[in-house]
């Protein structure tokens, strides 16, 4: 938006920063700064320190680092492939049948994910598929969670493709799968990559099902920063969700880059 | 090979927005879909692309009667208004697609795109992305895409309605010259501008409201056009309501001199006169009237004449002293310049 008046401008201004502060930076400050310090008693946290990152990125916290991104990269590569699947399929559906399926898909997402988690509990406690106690219902758990996002994304991106390109190629003597992947994934490529970032990033905070689900030799980092916090070890979990936040940022930067490189106009 | 339309149909939930229409375009034939917009012509153009299924009726293109194939297999090439060029594919692998989604060996590919980039003089832009190149250079790649597959059948939808008129009269000509050295390639082109039509056509298919009203060589359409609608769509046309004489017909009070062929006497018909064939000052079949508007358009000057409430246009060479608003001048036209049109009755 152009706002051209100088007095608007800085009233926008004020507005943005008196908004955001509180709301998103203030608690992310609280958590990097209490991620350095022993004692905070007073207004600043004292005795700062580095010994709580030493801890956080070795051993026991950095297996659960892994687990976590294993975890996301996985849940959302499924979630884009079933959520991209879909809604290329629900697009040639009548109207009433696709509300349907969008309705079903953002279910997971409606119910608490606690419920999500012991769903899948129950459901693959048992033969003939037994998952419970492997990593693989953690990231079953995931994906079912995040591949909501990636059909909403995706379905919406769709809708926007120009059927001309699609009709172009079939005139050209394309068949429909060439055309898929030729044409139709190429140019929803941004919207691709998009939600791939939304579906790992929501992975990587997920802490509700997971509870439910983990088998201890795959312990997701937010696990790990809730069992620290929940022994009063407030400190050692902010480094770790600090790690947490700056893996996160990592990956989406590089989903980004791949993004920008994949629009065409 | 050819087109024909076999009484073909289509219907989006009751609405016919094609009726019956029955058509063959010869091989190597240019012909034209004139209309103006929902009068079913680019619905025409699509049932043979094969994006839209007629409810009743048969498309077939040579002799087979390709109705039920998808358009993937078809074999036809299609140019659209908006051009629709892959935008994640440089100018050479568009050029390529459809000749890599037949799996053509690569040495012939190669040599067939280059073929198809100088045809349409865009050689020189083979390793740029479309969002780099002008409206009419895409429109040019557009076209490269289309004859690279070496179709026998050209579809060209609105294709230079995008451009603006200089552009457009350079791809007219353009256009005629890849037919002349295409001569076998049918064309099927879609278009509500007249001029492009008559410019590029070998015959002209009016439409209007779903229904073919005229087909014909542009020369027959516009010397003795068929009814009223393709006389007023195909060139400008002054269309009078007249009553048929015996010898002659009256336009109001005025009688005039004209062929009335096999018009019944005392019937209603439509004259129809061409505005450039109408002069200035005494002669034959005169019409008197009040100057109601003049136009300078540097050759020529158009008159608008209001004559017994009727407006008839006239196309005359720069005067030195034009009439002015208000004047009354006489008209006339030579009988053998005048149509009697006993079909279809002016919409408007």
């Amino acid at each position: 938006m152009l706002v051209h008046s100088r007095g608007t401008r800085w009233a926008l201004w004020t507005l943005f920063l008196v908004l955001f502060i509180p709301l998103f930076a203030l608690p992310l400050l609280v958590v990097l700064a209490a991620s350095f310090a022993t004692h905070w008693s007073s207004v600043l946290p004292s005795d700062l320190t580095t010994a709580h990152y030493s801890a956080a990125t070795r051993g026991e916290a950095l297996q659960a680092l892994t687990t976590s991104l294993v975890t996301a990269a996985a849940a959302s590569l499924i979630a884009l492939a079933a959520g991209t699947w879909a809604a290329l399929s629900a697009a040639s559906l009548p109207k009433r049948v696709r509300r349907v399926l969008d309705a079903l898909f953002v279910l997971p997402v409606a119910v608490p994910s606690v419920v999500v988690g012991l769903a899948i509990l129950v459901a693959f406690s048992q033969p003939p598929i037994l998952l419970n106690g492997t990593r693989w219902i953690v990231i079953a758990a995931h994906a079912v969670l995040v591949t909501a996002f990636a059909y909403q994304s995706v379905s919406a991106a769709i809708v926007r493709l120009d059927p001309a390109y699609e009709q172009a190629a079939a005139s050209l003597g394309a068949r429909p799968s060439y055309v898929l992947w030729r044409v139709k994934l190429p140019l929803l490529l941004p919207s691709l990559t998009a939600a791939a970032g939304l579906c790992f990033a929501l992975s990587m905070g997920e802490l509700s099902a997971t509870m439910m689900l983990y088998p201890p030799d795959w312990t997701p980092l937010p696990v790990l920063i809730y069992a620290a916090t929940d022994r009063g070890s407030l400190f050692a979990g902010s480094a770790l969700a600090v790690v947490l936040m700056t893996a996160t940022l990592l990956v989406l930067l590089a989903v980004s880059r791949i993004r920008t490189k994949a629009s065409y106009r | 090979m050819g087109i024909r339309f076999d009484g073909v149909c289509v219907a989006y939930g009751g609405n016919t927005v094609l009726d019956s229409l029955d058509l063959t375009v010869e091989t190597g034939e240019v012909m034209a879909l004139l209309g103006p917009s929902g009068s079913g012509k680019t619905t025409a153009l699509r049932a043979v692309a094969g994006f839209v299924r007629p409810t009743a009726g048969r498309v077939f293109l040579g002799d087979r009667d390709v109705t039920d194939l998808p358009p993937h297999r078809r074999g036809i090439g299609m140019v659209v208004q908006q051009y629709a060029l892959f935008p994640h594919l440089r100018v050479e692998d568009n050029v390529a697609f459809g000749l890599k989604a037949r799996k053509t060996p690569k040495a012939e590919i190669r040599e067939r795109v280059t073929e198809a980039l100088e045809m349409t003089g865009m050689a020189a832009y083979a390793r740029r992305h479309p969002r780099e190149l002008s409206g009419g250079q895409q429109q040019r790649v557009a076209i490269a895409r289309a004859l690279a597959i070496r179709p026998d059948v050209l579809l060209l939808d609105e294709p230079l309605s995008a451009l603006d008129a200089r552009l457009r009269s350079d791809m007219l000509a353009e256009l005629s010259r890849l037919h002349r050295e295409l001569p076998d390639v049918s064309i099927l082109y879609v278009t509500h501008d007249q001029v492009e039509a008559l410019t590029l056509a070998d015959r002209i298919a009016v439409m209007d409201r779903a229904r073919l009203q005229a087909c014909g060589t542009p020369r027959e359409l516009y010397r003795a056009p068929a009814n009223a609608f393709t006389a007023s769509f195909v060139g400008n046309a002054n269309l009078l309501p007249v009553t048929v004489g015996t010898d002659g017909v009256a336009f109001a009070d005025t009688e005039l001199k004209v062929a009335t062929a096999e018009a019944a006497p005392g019937a209603t018909a439509t004259l129809c006169v061409r505005p450039h064939l109408v002069g200035l000052g005494e002669g034959p079949n005169r019409l008197t009237g009040t100057v109601s508007e003049i136009q300078w358009r540097g050759a020529t000057h158009r008159l608008y004449v209001e004559v017994d409430g009727h407006r008839v246009m006239a196309d005359v060479p720069e005067l030195r002293t034009p009439p002015a608003h208000g004047d009354e001048v006489t008209l006339h036209f030579a009988p053998e310049d005048a149509v009697l049109l006993t079909a279809g009755i002016a919409h408007d």
